[in-house]
């Protein structure tokens, strides 16, 4: 049978891709734009016999993941970039307490309340410290509905797979947007959760799951314990590039801006323009090997752009990552002002040029 | 093949729903397509737009800055967006609310730029569907390109309408193929 093809929001794509990976519990509060989430999952999960509940706030809905991902469910919240602050308490004890879930932020301006425009702002707070303490998400940026969808429904694998939570970092362009959507079936695994969920001690001794250790050793065992898993995480790396060998400028983007800096380095490579592109789709772990091994493609040194909807946080990545063996340039947008194509293309130019004159 | 379409007009007039119905066709028929709304706190009343791609190949950009066709209902969007036209490109204009006179420099805004002026309203009007005047413009557009077939374009419209306004089928499409008609005569 051929798959279905529909056409809808990125938002919408995310909560079929969550169906589809097994999703059985969400928890969350309404804020634009992602709000096509919690009204698709609020009228699919009661039909599979799943939970829907809106709480009374960000707050109590990250609580009610943490309950719900300790008695063994497969569990999401959504939420947009202020809300997603007030969750970052919940988020560093999910962490600690090793439970699985998947955690959506549809990303708009900030900081404060911001605005409900596209934005890339939240790239630190979701990369480096989702919450307090040592902790790190394993983190998705899809920049299509189709990747939306596939990423989703991997992360309840992956978050199940390490016992920690996946966030899938988008934003409200490719939210709020719409294309086509292949509804396929996907392959996704059912990791055994009996040996560890809070499912009541008959004929078993009790278990605990607490962050507290007040014995030193014991937290920097559990820290430990933590920093390998983040480290095993490296196996599930994910980017895109195109990339011959011989560039001398590399275009680096994420998420929905990737598909602006996509069709004008494909442009300006149809010219013959020297253009490469690298997207990274996980965002933590990051791809840092592989970039390094771009910059190293070559004698000549290459110029690394780094495109963002903020003021510039990923291009520190780039930069780490690159260890010098390139020059890295910061090209940033805040939020609200949407660069098309064309500009886009003007500003590669601009840097190819400054590249080719004689440094002085 | 790549078509890239902005709709304007005034908040309530159907803008976004005729450009993802234009979009939701376009994938019917077979195409890939991407359909962004603006994305604004915009309320009925105010101008409201949309992006169309509909193509043959991979979209990867959906926001575009100088369209090759143009649909539009009022006067405040023609200003907006003929500057943006791509030269030698289409914009498709409605004739009872944007009126050549009353618009300083049109001769420079519309250099290069084919505008076609076809009477919206008062043919949704006509068609009895005054309401239903972006279906009249999408109808003119599809009459001048002809990129879908009429069954296509209904199986588009009964989804879009969906069971709740399954009711409000024929009136729409009367003026729909009001605005192939016009569009034949022009």
């Amino acid at each position: 049978m051929k798959d279905k093809r529909i056409l809808v929001k990125g938002v919408e794509a995310i909560a079929f891709g969550a169906l589809e990976g097994g999703c059985n519990c969400y928890f969350g509060y309404p804020i634009t734009p992602q709000n096509e989430i919690p009204e698709l999952m609020s009228v699919e999960l009661p039909k599979r016999g799943g939970v829907f509940l809106q709480a009374e706030s960000e707050t109590s809905a990250i609580n009610m993941v943490l309950g719900a991902s300790a008695v063994g469910a497969r569990v999401m919240t959504s939420s947009s970039s202020p809300g997603i602050s007030l969750m970052s308490e919940g988020f560093s004890y999910l962490i600690a307490l090793e439970l699985p879930c998947v955690i959506v932020n549809v990303m708009r301006g900030g900081p404060g309340l911001g605005g409900i425009e596209a934005s890339q702002g939240d790239y630190f707070q979701a990369v480096k410290a989702p919450g307090h303490g040592d902790g790190k998400f394993l983190v998705f940026a899809p920049y299509s509905c189709d990747e939306a969808y596939e990423l989703t429904a991997k992360a309840f694998e992956l978050a199940d797979k390490y016992r920690n939570p996946v966030m899938i970092l988008s934003d409200a362009i490719l939210g709020q947007m719409k294309e086509p959507l292949t509804l396929k079936p996907l392959k996704i695994k059912r990791i055994k959760k009996d040996d560890w969920i809070l499912n009541g001690a008959k004929d078993r001794p009790a278990r605990v799951i607490k962050s507290l250790f007040l014995d030193s050793a014991e937290l920097a065992e559990r820290n430990r314990k933590l920093k390998k898993k983040y480290q095993m995480m490296e196996k599930e790396i994910r980017y895109e590039k195109i990339f011959e060998g011989n560039e001398d400028i590399i275009v680096v983007s994420f998420g929905s801006m990737a598909r602006l800096c996509k069709e004008a380095v494909l442009n300006l490579r149809e010219k013959g323009y020297p253009v490469g592109f690298f997207r990274p789709i996980t965002l933590y772990p990051f791809p840092r090997f592989t970039l390094f091994k771009l910059a190293e493609a070559s004698q000549r040194k290459k110029r690394f752009m780094v495109f963002e909807l903020n003021c510039g946080q990923m291009v520190e990545d780039v930069a780490s990552s690159i260890c010098g063996r390139g020059d890295t340039y910061s090209v940033f947008y805040p939020p609200s002002i949407l660069p098309f194509p064309e500009d886009i293309e003007k500003e590669i130019k601009k840097c190819l040029k400054y590249s080719n004159s004689p440094k002085v | 093949m790549r078509f890239e379409i902005i709709l304007s007009g005034f908040g309530g007039q159907g803008v976004l729903f005729a450009g993802n119905l234009l979009a939701l066709a376009g994938m019917y028929r077979g195409y890939q397509v991407s359909f962004l709304p603006v994305y604004g706190p915009e309320m009925r009343g105010g101008t409201c737009h949309c992006t169309v791609v509909i193509s043959d190949k991979d979209i990867a950009s959906p926001l575009v800055k100088e369209p090759g066709y143009l649909i539009i209902l009022n006067l405040p969007s023609f200003l907006k967006f003929i500057p943006r036209l791509k030269k030698g490109g289409v914009a498709l204009v409605n004739e009872d609310l944007v009126k050549r006179d009353e618009i300083e420099n049109y001769e420079e805004l519309t250099h290069h730029k084919r505008v076609i002026y076809v009477p919206f309203s008062s043919l949704a009007e006509e068609a009895g569907a005054p309401l239903a005047l972006n279906l009249c413009a999408l109808g003119a557009f599809n009459g001048l390109l002809k990129l879908f077939s009429e069954d296509v374009f209904v199986r588009a419209l009964k989804e879009m309408l969906g069971k709740s306004k399954a009711h409000l089928f024929e009136a729409n499409f009367r003026a729909y193929l009001k605005g192939i008609e016009a569009i034949n005569k022009v």
